[in-house]
């Protein structure tokens, strides 16, 4: 199903399509798309979702299941508390990606902003993955409870770094993964311990990597090969001492 | 309710679109573009305010300061009047031209002055012209009732109403203006009544500041700024912004890029990580502008006449966009908004916090702009030139 959003507002975009899902569309065309907010929202199953322009805030929040695709660049607040599905973003996306996310998979070819996996959480068999091609802003992972976020900086300016300050921060849980060097100082020391990543990481991270490279025609052997940071928890309970005691 | 222009006394939470344009080359167009921009941010707004300031827009005028002021009763506008005739020499007056609007509704009288300060005058009391406009600016809104001045610059105006920015912009007309700058607002007042002085842009002579956030300083900042002059009369927070620029920059001389280095200040332990002529300008800077400096989460648009800004606060918790495309500089809380001035921008970035993206008509460089070699947080020949002393 093709559906045309120029002026159209989301709660009618979102409408027509919530619509045509209850009567079994599974895949949608949505052309000149420019900044409808809650694409995707809260829908479950096996729908697809191809999106040409820049859709708005809260793409694919509360998400269960369906495989988005974004031909530019996102807004703030992709994959909101999303549970499970894949969110491919072709171009950057903004701040606040992945924030509570508890399942499911957000690959953006670009960089990302500040604020990303914000709270990401694990629960058994659910391990919600980011990977950002670029680079990451301040605040990465911060108050992380578990997961898996990669930052692959494939691109990026002269001197550009490749996470911003106060980098898991409150970390508690779940691993980031960061290719190439990281300032310590860069790295919230006294939450994330941060060391070279080992072959058993990067068996870890493999399967991953190589789900994002496919997406993106990208050669995942080579990015591989490349050494990574690995960031996990000291503690399970940071703060336990500070205001549990 | 009871006092005059608290129309709708509602209060809700926070939101707010914020949208700018300019022309690098001076090139002048009208409203429609920047209309289109914050149409689209409609849902970050509730109705309770919005606005717009342009650059250039009085060319046949530029001489004179241009005043836009609103007047909720007769004794008001009579008493202003008095003022200004007694103050400049007022070359000009009109009322602003409106259309009806249905969404606009219950709107004060709105008149322009075109103004000349008397050298007489200025060489009696010994001011500069701005001077003497800002003394008269804060004159009438703290001492006359119901008579607000809501622009003071030369060849600039504002433009601002209870009501969403779109309808704001049919409702005065803004497709009949040309401007070579454009900053817009849509409003979701934070903490504070939704009325026609108090929306969006804020304005002192030609700066104009539109901003997304709430400033949790604003009570040192007002105290700091009644020690020079500066009296708030706008009730809210954003007020403070045009003022302190117009301190920081105009009377105390600080580059636009140190400005925006008070206003949204590293932290001290990032100042600690600097290089030693760095960290004494920064260390120096907290110290002297520790009651300028903004608290809480601020996103704005700044501009003056050939200079528009865009900085967020130093934890980035407002959103802003920047975009280029041949020789305008485009910044939006959203990137929809962009792609509603601009369909195919041939960059578009996101600021880091606190680093301020600035575009000056003349030149081609924009501060802040990746690839411009102008990515600094501050021009490191700022750094040296205190480190001799």
């Amino acid at each position: 199903m093709r559906i045309d959003a120029k002026e159209l507002h989301y709660r009618e975009l979102n409408r027509r399509r919530r619509e045509a899902v209850a009567a079994g569309e599974k895949r949608f065309e949505l052309v000149n798309v420019n900044g409808q907010r809650y694409i995707g929202d809260g829908i479950t199953g096996e729908v697809e979702i191809d999106i040409q322009g820049v859709p708005g805030n809260d793409l694919g929040a509360f998400m269960d299941g369906p495989t988005i695709r974004v031909r530019g660049n996102a807004q703030d607040a992709v994959g909101n508390t999303m549970n499970a599905g894949r969110i491919v973003v072709e171009g950057h996306a903004g701040d606040v990606l992945g924030y509570g996310m508890r399942g499911g998979e957000l690959f953006v070819r670009g960089s990302v902003g500040y604020r990303v996996g914000i709270h990401m959480k694990a629960y058994r068999g659910k391990r919600p993955v980011v990977i950002a091609g670029g680079t990451a802003g301040d605040f990465l992972g911060e108050y992380m409870a578990g997961g898996l976020l990669i930052v692959l900086g494939l691109e990026r300016r002269n001197g550009e770094s490749l996470v911003g300050d106060w980098c898991a921060t409150g970390m508690h849980g779940g691993t980031l993964y960061i290719r190439g060097e990281v300032d310590p100082v860069l790295v919230a020391g006294e939450f994330g311990g941060m060391r070279p990543a080992e072959e058993k990481d990067l068996a870890d991270i493999g399967p991953h990597v190589e789900a994002y490279c496919a997406e993106f025609s990208l050669d995942a052997a080579e990015i591989l090969r490349s050494d990574f940071m690995r960031v996990a928890p000291i503690s399970h309970r940071p703060y336990g001492a500070k205001y549990a005691v | 309710m009871g006092e005059a222009g608290f129309d709708r006394g509602l209060r809700t939470i926070s939101g707010c679109g914020l949208s700018g344009m300019m022309s690098l080359t001076g090139e002048r167009v009208d409203g429609r573009a920047i209309r289109q921009s914050i149409a689209i941010l409609h849902d970050r707004s509730n109705g309770l305010g919005g606005g717009f300031a342009a650059y250039g827009i009085y060319p046949d005028r530029a001489e004179q300061f241009a005043l836009h002021i609103m007047y909720y009763t007769d004794e008001a506008q009579d008493g202003t009047e008095d003022v200004l005739s007694e103050e400049f020499d007022v070359v000009h007056d009109e009322r602003i031209p409106t259309r009806p609007n249905r969404n606009i509704v219950d709107p004060p009288a709105l008149m322009r002055y075109f103004v000349a300060p008397r050298a007489s005058k200025l060489h009696e009391l010994g001011v500069t012209a701005e001077d003497h406009v800002l003394g008269s600016v804060m004159r009438i809104n703290a001492e006359i009732a119901d008579a607000f001045v809501f622009s003071s610059g030369k060849n600039m105006g504002a433009f601002k109403a209870v009501g969403y920015a779109e309808d704001i912009a049919d409702f005065f007309r803004l497709e009949e203006y040309e401007g070579h700058t454009w900053i817009a607002h849509g409003r979701f007042p934070t903490n504070t009544p939704g009325w026609w002085a108090g929306a969006h842009p804020f304005t002192l002579l030609d700066w104009s500041v539109v901003h997304n956030g709430e400033i949790s300083s604003y009570g040192i900042n007002r105290r700091y700024l009644e020690m020079f002059g500066y009296q708030c009369t706008m009730r809210t927070d954003t007020e403070v912004m045009a003022y302190l620029l117009d301190l920081l920059i105009r009377r105390h001389g600080l580059p636009v890029e140190v400005a925006c280095d008070v206003l949204a200040a590293p932290f001290w332990e990032q100042i600690e990580r600097m290089p030693e002529g760095k960290r004494r300008l920064y260390s120096a800077l907290r110290e002297v502008y520790g009651s300028a400096l903004v608290n809480g989460p601020f996103a704005i648009i700044f501009a003056r006449q050939g200079e528009m800004v865009g900085v967020t606060e130093r934890v980035k918790l407002r959103p802003l966009v920047a975009a280029r495309k041949d020789s305008w500089l485009y910044l939006s809380s959203e990137e929809a908004g962009i792609r509603e001035m601009c369909a195919g921008p041939d960059l578009v970035w996101r600021p880091r916090a606190g680093q301020p993206v600035i575009g000056r008509v003349g030149s081609e460089v924009v501060v802040g702009e990746p690839g411009s070699g102008k990515e600094a947080r501050v021009p490191e020949e700022v750094a040296g030139e205190r480190r001799s002393d």
